[in-house]
């Protein structure tokens, strides 16, 4: 069985962010960018499982602008055994993303498709679902554990909710997203990444996949959370409930 | 001379000659894991006596130096060792000095008027906090901390301190390892925590100029903002204070890039012994008008003077950095590796640390939330590289070919490369949380020594040999610098085990021409072993230049020099 997994390019999560003067988006330019944390859960988990022997081969899938190819390699480096790049400059939603996802998917013919639940760059948490929508599969997100059966027929994922934990029985071919508590991803040892350098990174454009890059949303401005302000000392209860009253309008 | 009493002898003679051959010791004394031990002193002074007496007391002198090395040389004809010298014990074998007063109300209403009731602090819990250091091996008994908030303030202090001959222990964050931040008896404490403002940055330049109370840390976040970063980076920075980094000269983990403060400190503003404010505080990176003496304030920690202001330059934050994490088999491929970074990582470079398999178990030991980067296999000797420089795919290629290279010729036998921020932040935490698993571990006797890096190891072999299975002996360090912080991990401070450690360490260091305090300063733990690493003439030229600046001998003392050669009135 084939393991599709889908990373994305994002700025680095320990990174300070800075929203641009003009407001227009977050400043990514001289900003070190890496693969998001999800990403990379979704890339251990697809290992772990072709080191279980359930899986023949890990394939990493990116889309976006040229860089993309550092992290695919980061990606090969863990150990995926290839990758496929598709060029894209310019943003990118999630229905597109999923579109073409789907169009790799027709064309790749794997058995599990694992995403991160969602990127820390935009937070939508909808690329997983839009894709298991389009291509008519069963989905399990926010899996916090996977276990396949015997013959990959059924997949036991434990989902975190808001209530706790849900457990889904997916018939294969399906569509996972990961969650924090899955699993650790590796580091990329030395070996691993000399090895990656001679892997195979396909590259293709969406016009290859018949897939048109158009997007319903348009960022109208991007805000800095207003500043916390000080909190107040106050020197008795009456100034408490007279603030609470007329200030704060809560009683 | 005749007059003199025992104590006073002893404290002209002990800090050199102890000849207290080891089994005259009382073993019956209680050692409470590093406080002050209490010996039964007795035995050890008539051993003094009787080996004193064939001394030329007219050799020991006040301020005769060279009286002092010159019977030093002569310890063979004895057949004495040099007694050791143990950390705590140094506590108890130093005799306050009897001209220094002791606090009153008066002082305390004085204090009170300059600093206002919040200036001035005689809370037992946070004079407590304040009189321990950080290894907790030392605790002074001062019963008074001030805190003032300028360099004003400060001025008064020591003036005042001065006209009283009240001794003075400048303190900062209190990180300092070598007990120099804390009183020995019951000097007065004077907190710069509360000068904590910044005072002007330059962007153009990158020339920061901040009060000495700032915590490296906190600094560092601020030049995170405008683009910029400190020029030090060491394991203590959430405590430690720029005032105390710039009086102990502190080294760290990138010094190898950007140089040490002597370097990078442009000027400081220090308040003399006796409240005179020296304005050194240029922001020039160049100005050869007389003599530079702002780096007599560097690195004496707080002996000449207590700096109040630093203006410091900052290099710009580079956006590529990249963290390798190495193994090798053996110490010598440690070295070659050093070699070859040099030579084909060059400008990029900017740290190289090692740390030993020992120091790795213990740290994955003791600190929660680590794990092994290299988990397949063990290996001896673990190195972390890191570059950075201002182009992400130049210095990254320059890194996998030179990480190739290694790989290909055997120095490298496995590594690791940080992905992200996070992985690189947790190889850091691995090599900077070292001291603190230490602390977990129980005991730990700690020496900070530069060596020929071709040496080294050597010295950690040795020690190794010479404590077999009573101690567990942990180095790791600035390989890039030369510098080994060896420590010996026990479960209980113990004396024998120290006897096999002092002064065998320090004299295997002399023999290498080496330091025996690398960047840690020599404080209070090895205020009498200066000679170890420096001439007899120098050292009494630095206490000539003590005397000068700080005749009655009121900042931080009994701590750097040896109190037998200065002379107070």
């Amino acid at each position: 069985m084939k393991i599709m997994v889908a990373i994305k390019r994002v700025v680095d999560y320990a990174v300070k962010i800075r929203v641009k003067p003009d407001k227009s988006g977050v400043e990514t330019s001289n900003v070190k960018m890496s693969m998001n944390p999800f990403c990379e859960i979704a890339l251990e988990e697809a290992l772990r499982i072709k080191e279980s022997g359930r899986a023949s081969e890990v394939v990493a899938v990116s889309v976006g602008p040229t860089q993309c190819v550092d992290t695919l390699r980061t990606g090969l480096a863990m150990g995926a055994d290839r990758a496929i790049h598709v060029e894209h400059t310019g943003t990118l939603y999630p229905l597109s993303i999923a579109k073409i996802l789907k169009a790799l998917v027709d064309a790749e013919k794997p058995g599990l498709v694992i995403l991160g639940k969602q990127a820390i760059d935009d937070d939508c948490n909808q690329t997983g679902q839009m894709i298991a929508g389009l291509l008519k599969w069963p989905q399990g997100t926010f899996a916090s554990k996977v276990v396949l059966d015997e013959e990959n027929k059924v997949a036991t994922v434990e989902r975190e909710v808001d209530g706790g934990l849900e457990t889904l029985c997916l018939d294969l071919p399906a569509v996972i997203t990961t969650d924090l508590r899955l699993n650790q991803p590796r580091y990329a040892t030395l070996p691993n990444i000399m090895k990656a350098k001679s892997k195979p990174i396909k590259k293709l454009t969406p016009q290859d996949l018949n897939v048109e890059v158009k997007s319903d949303l348009e960022v109208v401005q991007v805000m800095e959370p207003p500043k916390r302000k000080a909190g107040v000392v106050l020197s008795s209860v009456d100034e408490l409930i007279d603030k609470l009253k007329n200030e704060a309008h809560v009683i | 001379m005749e007059n003199w009493r025992p104590s006073y002898r002893l404290l002209k003679y002990s800090f050199f000659d102890r000849r207290a051959n080891l089994k005259f010791l009382d073993s019956s004394r209680t050692s409470t894991p590093g406080r002050a031990y209490n010996f039964s002193r007795s035995c050890e002074l008539f051993q003094q006596d009787v080996c004193f007496q064939r001394r030329k007391f007219s050799t020991f002198l006040r301020g005769s130096g060279n009286g002092v090395m010159a019977s030093l040389q002569n310890v063979d004809d004895n057949r004495c060792r040099i007694g050791y010298r143990n950390f705590a014990s140094m506590a108890s074998t130093t005799v306050r000095n009897p001209s220094f007063s002791v606090i009153n109300s008066d002082d305390i209403d004085y204090f009170k008027k300059i600093l206002g009731e919040s200036g001035v602090v005689q809370d037992e819990e946070k004079l407590d906090d304040a009189n321990t250091d950080w290894m907790r091996k030392q605790k002074g008994s001062s019963k008074l901390m001030l805190q003032p908030k300028s360099t004003q303030e400060v001025s008064q202090i020591l003036d005042y301190c001065n006209s009283r001959c009240l001794a003075v222990v400048p303190q900062g964050g209190n990180t300092g390892l070598v007990g120099g931040s804390v009183p020995v008896f019951d000097e007065v404490i004077l907190n710069v925590r509360g000068m904590n403002n910044i005072i002007s940055f330059d962007k153009a330049s990158g020339i920061l100029v901040c009060e000495a109370g700032c915590i490296l840390e906190n600094l560092i976040s601020y030049l995170d903002n405008e683009g910029f970063i400190m020029p030090l980076d060491l394991g203590a920075k959430g405590s430690c204070q720029i005032g105390g980094n710039v009086s102990t000269n502190a080294g760290g983990l990138r010094l190898i890039r950007y140089g040490s403060l002597h370097g990078s400190v442009l000027g400081l503003e220090a308040v003399l012994a006796n409240g005179t404010v020296l304005d050194m505080l240029g922001t020039l990176r160049k100005d050869n008008t007389g003599y530079d003496l702002k780096h007599l304030f560097i690195g004496s920690e707080g002996s000449l003077g207590i700096v109040t202001k630093v203006s410091i330059l900052t290099p710009p934050k580079l956006s590529s950095v990249n963290l390798a994490f190495l193994a090798c088999k053996d110490y010598t491929s440690c070295q070659k590796l050093l070699y070859q970074a040099k030579r084909n990582l060059g400008e990029i470079l900017s740290a190289f640390e090692f740390l030993d398999i020992n120091a790795m178990d213990l740290v994955l030991k003791h600190l929660d939330g680590l794990r092994d980067p290299l988990p397949s296999s063990t290996h001896n000797f673990y190195i972390l590289i890191e570059t950075t420089g201002s182009m992400e795919s130049h210095d990254k290629e320059k890194l996998e070919a030179f990480l190739l290279q290694v790989m290909e010729s055997g120095l490298v036998t496995d590594g690791v490369l940080s992905q992200d921020i996070n992985q690189a932040s947790s190889f850091w935490r691995i090599r900077e949380g070292i001291p603190e698993a230490l602390m977990k571990a129980g005991a730990v006797y700690k020496y900070d020594l530069s060596l020929p890096p071709e040496k080294m190891y050597d010295l950690v072999v040795e020690m190794r040999g010479r404590l077999g299975t009573e101690a567990n002996v942990v180095a790791y360090g600035h390989l890039g610098d030369g510098n080994l912080h060896l420590n010996i991990s026990a479960p209980q401070y113990n004396d024998s085990i120290l006897s096999k450690i002092e002064p065998f360490v320090y004299e295997w260091t002399s023999k290498q021409r080496g330091s025996i305090s690398a960047e840690h300063g020599l404080g209070l733990m090895k205020a009498n072993k200066i000679h170890y690493s420096k001439s007899a003439e120098t050292v009494k030229l630095m206490a000539s230049i003590k005397t000068l600046l700080d005749p009655k001998g009121i900042l931080n003392p009994y701590k750097v020099l040896p109190t037998s050669l200065l002379s107070h009135s």
